[in-house]
């Protein structure tokens, strides 16, 4: 596979890892959060673990879309799906993400609920197009990186006066997020882990650029490397970060440069602005209320604004006090640390977001990690013996 | 499937004619769609007969029976359709227990208003598989539903097949230092079918490895027998799947090896796009074998001199594990678990 085997190369990665272990200062801890779910997952799937030093930490953040959608939203989202004219069309990932008392959109369907997934925006405006019986809404959500092809879908259903299409929008924004994890005082409230530096967003950034995390690096005086999502290039995000810390500097860093510039994609920064504008504060599971943490529909095209159009009512609702998702989801603890971890809460009955989405960071370490837990219990078993 | 006596026959007109509700309902409709397809396309002596059900002589020995449904979707893929399909999975289900096919049954579901020519181009294939493989269709049953209430068409099939002397392989045979071994590349069969499902089409030259095992299987027997623990075709759940299974009816753990593990480019590159795992994609030509350590070598040889088998690998082995790990060194240096998919696999968002 060109332009992927390259990123996959084990010999380069074990002379990057040769020359972290270098570099890392033995007298010292380094604790890097990678923002996104993609990296989460590719440092589970390809054991990057095994390859650092014993004095170098992964935090996993928030940046999954589906782990840090409220369980109010889900909830507002299967109550109008239950209304017989409606037909909600979403991401396939977001079927299983548990709602308030075990609901799920999955669990509506079988109910009777019209939910349908879309691989793509224009799937839902298809549909729209071919049952003009039906209210389609499309329930929107991801980063910055899935926002453009729903203002995209927006501007075709214009264009095409199609009045049966809205959109339940869950865009959020992910410097907001990261600048939140360590100015906000609710955050800090609920506890916070030292992080030494940042592996910034690789999808999301090939819209934004790197430009936008140039104040968060100076105002919080912590180096951010934009990275790919390629093994090759987090343990090369990594090597960036330590030589950073090292040098005691706090810079932005590109090292995605074959898809991120400094700027970003300004055609599709122009599309989203069209359409939506800040939320002045919007709720992240986990984190809480992130000030222009989310976009919203601008008021011209109320119309197509599903909340607006069906007075949808979003209640507040808090997670299962036994779950640890909003700790985890802050680095504070790490998917074995929950007690649901593994019992209770495994990928086929999924209780907190963490779990649901494959790129969360319990979904992730129990499908890749887990065994490691078990080899140093049996390590303990030996030692005491 | 009782046949209409040939005085209340019509012409079947298969090149614009479709299924009504008619043709299940056990009349003259029924008989004329059985003789008039099923029957032209497996013709042999028991389904002959006109008979419910075939009886026929069994030799002595350990007999092996299996029954399965198929209700892929689309029915018709690069390599195949839902009827090679029903015949090789059945037959591969037979052959994994070591045995040799003999017989398979086919029972049909269909929607009302399939179009007839499908029907027929989808029993011809299963005609020439069954043919082909040495293992006819004996005996079968056609129901029709409405409209609306099946996907087109839903095939079921039994199959038996004779075991031979001295061979007893078992799920829970395997033991730490075995070695597991692959036919062939994996992933080609769900990567083709995903290729032409609606919504989700994209070009590929992967073609189904859609195909019947028991050659193969044939030639492991003879060349290392009761050496194999034994054998399975990873199908729905792909590898992933199938050395769970093993692992926890064996209360073992496997360590296999990433590289080692044939997957061509064109299947890494589309489960690349689509976010998914090679490990768990479905396979319908492929097996996957638990041996001894010290057959190995034999095992390979002869599968690879075998068409279905030449790209044959030794991928990893078995380990003691009371948590039944299926463990795998990653190609970059690192470990990983290889679990069970949870659910559907699905595209990620972003």
């Amino acid at each position: 596979m060109r332009y992927i085997d390259e990123y996959r190369d084990g010999r380069l990665a074990k002379d990057i890892a040769r020359q972290i272990a270098t570099l890392a200062d033995p007298a010292r801890c380094y604790h890097f959060m990678e923002f996104c779910g993609g990296h989460t997952h590719a440092i589970s799937r390809y054991g990057l673990e095994d390859l650092l030093p014993q004095n170098m930490q992964m935090i996993h953040g928030p940046g999954c879309p589906v782990c840090v959608l409220p369980i109010g939203r889900i909830d507002a989202a299967i109550a109008l799906a239950m209304r017989p004219e409606i037909t909600i069309c979403t991401y396939g990932d977001l079927m299983r993400v548990p709602g308030s008392n075990g609901s799920s959109l999955l669990k509506a369907r079988t109910a009777g609920a019209d939910i349908r997934m879309v691989y793509s925006t224009l799937d839902a405006l298809r549909i729209a197009e071919a049952e003009p019986d039906r209210e389609v809404v499309f329930f929107a959500i991801g980063f910055e990186t899935t926002t453009p092809p729903t203002a995209l879908a927006l501007r075709i259903a214009i264009a095409k006066e199609l009045r049966n299409f809205s959109i339940f929008c869950n865009h959020v924004l992910t410097p907001a997020a990261i600048q939140n994890i360590l100015e906000s005082p609710d955050v800090r409230k609920l506890g916070t882990v030292k992080i030494d530096g940042f592996i910034g967003p690789a999808h999301v950034s090939t819209v934004i650029g790197t430009e936008p995390y140039e104040f968060f690096a100076e105002e919080f005086q912590k180096p951010v490397v934009v990275a790919g999502f390629e093994p090759l290039d987090v343990i090369q995000a990594i090597l960036m970060l330590v030589r950073q810390v090292n040098d005691g500097r706090h810079e932005v860093e590109n090292q995605y440069i074959r898809a991120v510039t400094t700027f970003g994609n300004e055609k599709a920064q122009t599309e989203i602005a069209n359409f939506f504008e800040l939320c002045e504060s919007f709720e992240w599971r986990g984190l809480g209320e992130v000030p222009y943490g989310a976009v919203r529909l601008r008021p011209q095209y109320a119309e197509y604004d599903a909340e607006k159009r069906f007075s949808m009512v979003t209640p507040a609702v808090k997670d299962n006090p036994a779950c640890e998702c909003g700790a985890i989801l802050r680095g504070v603890k790490k998917p074995a640390d929950c007690k649901l971890f593994g019992t209770v809460c495994t990928p086929d009955t999924p209780m907190g977001s963490c779990m649901v989405s494959y790129e969360g960071a319990c979904a992730a370490h129990w499908t890749y990690g887990r065994f490691r837990e078990h080899a140093k219990a049996s390590e303990r078993g030996r030692a005491v013996a | 499937m009782n046949v209409m006596v040939k005085a209340n026959r019509r012409k079947l007109d298969l090149k614009s004619g479709r299924v009504d509700l008619s043709h299940g309902a056990g009349g003259r409709a029924m008989g004329q769609l059985i003789e008039g397809i099923f029957h032209k396309a497996f013709d042999n002596e028991w389904l002959r007969a006109g008979n419910d059900q075939s009886a026929f002589m069994v030799p002595g020995g350990r007999m092996v029976m299996t029954t399965d449904g198929y209700v892929v979707s689309p029915l018709f893929f690069p390599g195949g359709n839902i009827g090679s399909l029903a015949v090789h999975g059945t037959i591969n289900d037979i052959a994994m227990a070591g045995a040799v096919p003999l017989y398979l049954s086919a029972s049909f579901i269909i929607e009302e208003g399939f179009p007839l020519a499908d029907l027929d181009r989808i029993a011809e294939t299963m005609g020439a598989a069954s043919r082909e493989a040495g293992m006819p269709i004996i005996t079968g049953d056609t129901k029709v539903v409405e409209r609306g209430k099946a996907d087109g068409v839903f095939i079921s099939t039994a199959g038996v097949g004779m075991v031979p002397a001295g061979l007893d392989l078992r799920s829970d045979a395997t033991r730490p230092g075995d070695v597991v071994i692959v036919s062939g590349s994996i992933g080609d069969h769900g990567v083709a079918v995903m290729s032409k499902r609606e919504n989700l089409e994209f070009d590929t030259d992967i073609v189904s490895d859609s195909a019947a095992l028991h050659g193969l299987v044939a030639a492991m027997v003879e060349a290392t027998g009761a050496s194999i623990r034994l054998m399975r075709d990873p199908t729905r759940g792909g590898l992933a799947a199938t050395l769970n299974e093993i692992a926890n009816a064996s209360k073992v753990g496997f360590r296999i090896d990433e590289e080692a593990i044939p997957i061509n480019p064109e299947v890494a590159a589309a489960c690349e796009l689509l976010g998914l795992d090679p490990l768990n994609v479905a396979n319908e030509g492929k097996l996957a074998a638990v041996v001894a350590p010290e057959a190995a070598d034999a095992l390979l040889a002869a599968m690879r001199a075998h068409p279905l088998g030449r790209e044959a690998a030794l991928i990893g082995h078995v380990v003691a594990d009371d948590n039944c790990f299926v463990q795998m060194a990653t190609s970059f240096g690192g470990g990983r678990i290889v679990d069970w998919l949870s659910g559907e696999q699905l595209p990620r968002i972003c």
